[in-house]
């Protein structure tokens, strides 16, 4: 029982990073009608600014101390990051909360990013067939990664949240079990992130008149261009939106896993079967999906079910694709229609 | 010319011509070691036969490289097994692919665009997770699968006693290294072109062409178009199994790395560059991201260093930082450029561009040459 | 009359979501007839057809061709026993030539649903080919026969896609609109061709808004409104009927 609460628990957080990739991915098909393969590499572009900015804040000045001499009878060096120097305490609590804050960074460099994207390729792909906009998303998406292979190296670069959430957590004692479940903090944050994050989205489309207009060019573009709204703008900024959800499902995933250039590669695949578990072109398909399958992903890795099984932890994910997709032909919320031809 | 082409004999002819002499006429591109060549054949076979698929009936497999290691793998178990002769391998391999393929398209092919790709995709990677992990006895897992001393080779023992080292891959005596070795492959080469020729232009080709054209249409018109799908699906793993089952007859080793989905990524960019749908285009697209690969990986900074050595000092040192991004390890940065300027300029790739090129130099304008163009079209709506 | 109705289609009802697109349709086409259904647009004509190629199931009745019950067979089993269909937005093979639009076809109905000859030449499907040539010249688009299907004015693929269905010698031909989007004077080619092709005996069912080529093709007609056959005779007893000119007149004025 506390090892199906504790499976179920380490699902949540991978489930929520497919949820808010899948997300984007399916609001760029939904309203644009592109197939993004560089959407994995957008994640991992946020995961790359968090790593950035975490750089830039430990920095750090060299001073020479002539009073103090190391063994060897040289001058001792003492290193401490500018930010500190600078900015005393509120520099030391930079450097610790450096992941949270970090968001602040990568909206608007995402933003400008997926923008930047729209605008320069994306848009001359709208009228394109499928396999091409697949093919030059995939090229694009081998160039940035790269590009961030060449400036940060093929090694993961470890990231650690801040110190008060650093530990685990007690649920057992919480829900007033016997057991003893301990669960790391961090992953309940993101869980939770992911949750305000995938809210906001959906608020942002249901209340406001911005967000009506995305909904109506998801059932139908044409007539909404012809009602006289300016359709293509608010693609530029719906691709924008889903490159910063994508950004900051980045940045709150380097403390669980040390980001590295072929992050979004890794991510993009699994996300490209939530989307289609959850139907192409259906938003809470989508986040239904991503759960789904990360918690499915995360009972799978049960010794148990492995003794029975055995490496059905590999595959359960294409596995499940497989049976939904034969057995429910649109997957589990998808519409008639879409991305059958 | 191009009439004479037309000609089944002369196509076939003029082909094997070029084939066989590459070792001559790649010479002065410094192409012309067997290492290489082996691979233009190779991977000349696995784009063209995934180019049945793809260019006639329209179907994007993503896991297309899930048959390549079967074929790797089967081949490189027959050397284990039984003998040291590549052709049970080359017959294992196409077998045990032709089996896969069978089974992964009956069940993908129940569905059409992108939930075909994802479903291709997720059996591609089941297999590539299982060779990883469950199916190491079968796969040795990280390592690969290598030839030992201690396997059996039972047919070859039957001939002559185990030898002191590891014995080496052989058609009748003929050892599979070297020039031989792509002569061999060559040979391959030659009857997967006539095959794919004779698919090409034949009712079944044309059925094909229908189908990637409007499927529904089909239906109406009185055909099953399911067993068509699923032979084109079959005769395209097929051709994927003996290409890796001659990956493992130049080099008798295989590896899980050749499953995964970048591999799959690799042989459609080679299909598209150069031209889907076309008989040769997938060849040369191959031909070229080998020769690509070869060259841009093996510079390094010295060598750069070298080649614009010509240049005033700060210019040099600019070209080689820039240029460095490119070569060596940067080489997929190359590669992931070449394939968004080919989507984006050239979509028909490079059979397109070779005949805009013909249009442009013998009509200079003229709009009548565009009969044969059927199959680079873009796809309808 | 007499009793060898080539279709038959017996009290059929299909519903979609709370609509009623076919309610009890009973429609008897004899051999070697031409029918034409009218009514008003959203009658259900469309769907009729779509009922008898299979493309839909209906809810309750039965569609019978040639003495064959149509329940579970699938648009390509249908199309073997000999039922093609024009539709009314032209359904051709854009990107082939229009030689092949013609041929592919022509193998289906020589060949069946599915036979397996990766290896046969096409250059020796000489007499299939110059088949093709003949109906394309037929329908007037001999001299286009190497250009793109897809390139073709609306007018002309729906010629094309009348040649693709002759080519198959079918015992049944429906027509959906075949001359809407056609100029007069291929509007009158379109109806001489069908008038030369009905001395061959193929039964036709034709839905057509043009009264014109619709009295001028026409042995018997059938009049659809809301889902149900309101009238169904000879051209010149449908002509005087007042229940037609008030559902199918009076509906539009």
């Amino acid at each position: 029982m506390d090892a199906l609460l504790l499976q179920f628990l380490n699902g949540l957080d991978k489930g929520g990073a497919y949820a808010l990739i899948a997300l984007g991915l399916t609001l760029v098909f939904g309203t644009l009608g592109v197939v993004n393969f560089a959407h994995g590499a957008l994640f991992m572009l946020g995961a790359f600014c968090a790593v950035t900015f975490n750089k830039l804040l430990t920095l750090e000045q060299v001073v020479l101390d002539p009073e103090q001499k190391t063994a060897w009878g040289t001058p001792l060096e003492i290193r401490t990051p500018y930010v500190e120097a600078w900015l005393g305490d509120f520099g030391v609590f930079l450097v610790n909360y450096s992941v949270p804050v970090s968001i602040i960074i990568a909206i608007p460099v995402m933003l400008l990013i997926g923008v930047v994207m729209e605008r320069g390729l994306i848009k001359y792909f709208y009228k394109r067939p499928h396999a091409d906009q697949i093919l030059v998303t995939f090229g694009l998406a081998i160039v940035i990664q790269e590009i961030i292979k060449h400036y940060f190296g093929a090694n993961p670069i470890p990231q650690s949240a801040p110190e008060i959430v650093a530990g685990s957590a007690n649920i057992g004692a919480w829900l007033g079990l016997e057991g003893n479940i301990v669960y790391p903090w961090w992953r309940l944050v993101y869980f939770g992130f992911s949750v305000v994050v995938i809210g906001a989205v959906f608020a942002f489309l249901q209340f406001t008149t911005y967000g009506m207009v995305v909904r109506a060019g998801m059932r139908d573009s044409e007539t909404v261009g012809l009602l006289g709204i300016n359709i293509q703008k608010r693609f530029t900024v719906v691709f924008g939106i889903a490159a910063v959800v994508a950004g900051l499902a980045g940045v709150m995933y380097t403390p669980i896993l040390p980001p590295d250039y072929h992050m979004g590669m890794d991510f993009l695949v699994l996300s490209f079967v939530v989307v289609v578990v959850g139907g192409m072109g259906s938003l809470p398909g989508a986040v239904l999906a991503g759960f789904l399958l990360g918690i499915l992903q995360s009972f799978a890795s049960m010794n148990e079910v492995k003794n029975i099984f055995p490496g059905i932890d590999q595959i359960i994910i294409y596995l499940v694709a497989v049976i939904i997709l034969l057995t429910m032909p649109r997957g589990l919320m998808g519409r008639e229609g879409v991305m059958e031809e | 010319m191009t009439k004479l082409l037309e000609r089944e004999p002369i196509a076939l002819l003029v082909f094997s011509a070029v084939i066989l002499t590459m070792p001559i006429w790649l010479a002065p591109l410094g192409a012309n070691y067997p290492d290489l060549l082996q691979k233009f054949a190779i991977y000349g076979i696995f784009a063209m036969g995934f180019n049945i698929l793809f260019g006639l009936t329209g179907y994007l497999s993503f896991g297309h490289a899930a048959f390549l290691g079967v074929g790797s793998y089967a081949a490189v178990w027959s050397f284990k097994l039984f003998t040291m002769n590549v052709l049970p391998a080359i017959a294992f391999g196409v077998l045990f692919s032709g089996i896969f393929a069978f089974l992964i398209g009956y069940v993908s092919l129940r569905r059409s665009g992108i939930y075909f790709s994802i479903l291709t995709l997720a059996f591609a990677q089941m297999c590539y997770n299982l060779a990883y992990s469950v199916l190491t006895p079968i796969t040795n897992g990280e390592t690969g699968l290598q030839l030992t001393l201690q396997d059996p080779r039972i047919i070859d023992r039957m001939f002559a006693p185990a030898g002191a080292g590891l014995p080496s891959t052989n058609f009748f005596g003929i050892l599979m290294s070297g020039y031989s070795g792509f002569y061999f492959c060559a040979v391959v080469l030659i009857i997967c072109f006539f095959i794919s020729r004779r698919i090409f232009k034949s009712p079944f080709g044309l059925t094909l062409l229908g189908i990637k054209s409007n499927q529904n249409r089909m239906g109406y018109t009185g055909y099953n178009t399911r067993p068509y799908t699923q032979t084109a699906f079959v005769i395209s793993g097929m051709f994927a199994g003996l290409a890796g089952s001659l990956l493992a007859v130049t080099d008798p080793l295989a590896g899980a790395e050749r499953m995964q989905w970048t591999a799959s990524g690799e042989v459609v960019l080679m299909t598209i560059l150069g031209g889907v749908g076309t008989l040769i285009g997938p060849m040369l697209g191959a031909w070229l991201i080998k020769y690509f690969e070869n060259i841009f990986s093996a510079f390094n900074e010295a060598t750069l260093e070298q080649t614009f050595s010509f240049l005033p000092e700060p210019l040099a040192h600019a070209a080689v930082a820039i240029s460095g991004l490119f070569v060596g390890e940067g080489w997929h940065l190359t590669l992931g450029v070449l394939f968004m300027l080919i989507v984006i300029f050239l979509p028909g790739g490079i059979m397109e561009g070779w005949r805009r090129l013909v249009r442009w130099i013998g009509g200079g304008g003229g709009g009548k040459a565009k009969t044969d163009s059927a199959a680079v079209a873009q796809p309808a709506e | 009359m007499v009793a060898n109705a080539v279709l038959h289609v017996a009290d059929v009802h299909k519903n979609f979501g709370g609509l009623r697109a076919l309610s009890d349709v009973d429609l008897r086409v004899d051999e070697g007839e031409i029918h034409a259904i009218i009514g008003p647009n959203g009658a259900g004509k469309s769907t009729l057809l779509n009922v008898c190629v299979g493309r839909i199931k209906p809810d309750k009745g039965h569609v019978v061709f040639d003495g064959e019950v149509l329940d579970s067979h699938t648009p390509y089993e249908i199309n073997q026993l000999g039922v093609s269909r024009v539709f009314q937005t032209p359904e051709i093979f854009p990107d082939l030539s229009l030689l092949d639009n013609v041929m592919i076809p022509a193998f289906a109905s020589r060949d069946g649903a599915f036979k397996l000859r990766p290896f046969r030449k096409l250059r020796l499907e000489g007499d299939v080919r110059a088949e093709a040539e003949k109906n394309l010249e037929d329908v007037g688009l001999a001299a286009l026969k190497d250009t793109e299907a897809g390139s073709l004015s609306r007018g002309d693929k729906r010629r094309l896609e009348l040649a693709m269905c002759l080519i198959q010698k079918p015992k049944l031909l429906l027509l959906d609109e075949p001359t809407a989007g056609m100029s007069r004077h291929d509007t009158n080619r379109t109806v001489d061709l069908l008038k030369t092709i009905k001395q061959r005996g193929m039964t036709k069912v034709i839905i057509e808004h043009d009264m014109h080529v619709v009295f001028s093709l026409a042995d018997r007609i059938s009049v659809l409104a809301q889902g149900r056959i309101i009238a169904s005779g000879k051209p010149e007893e449908i002509k005087g009927n007042p229940v037609v000119q008030e559902a199918y007149l009076g509906g539009a004025h």
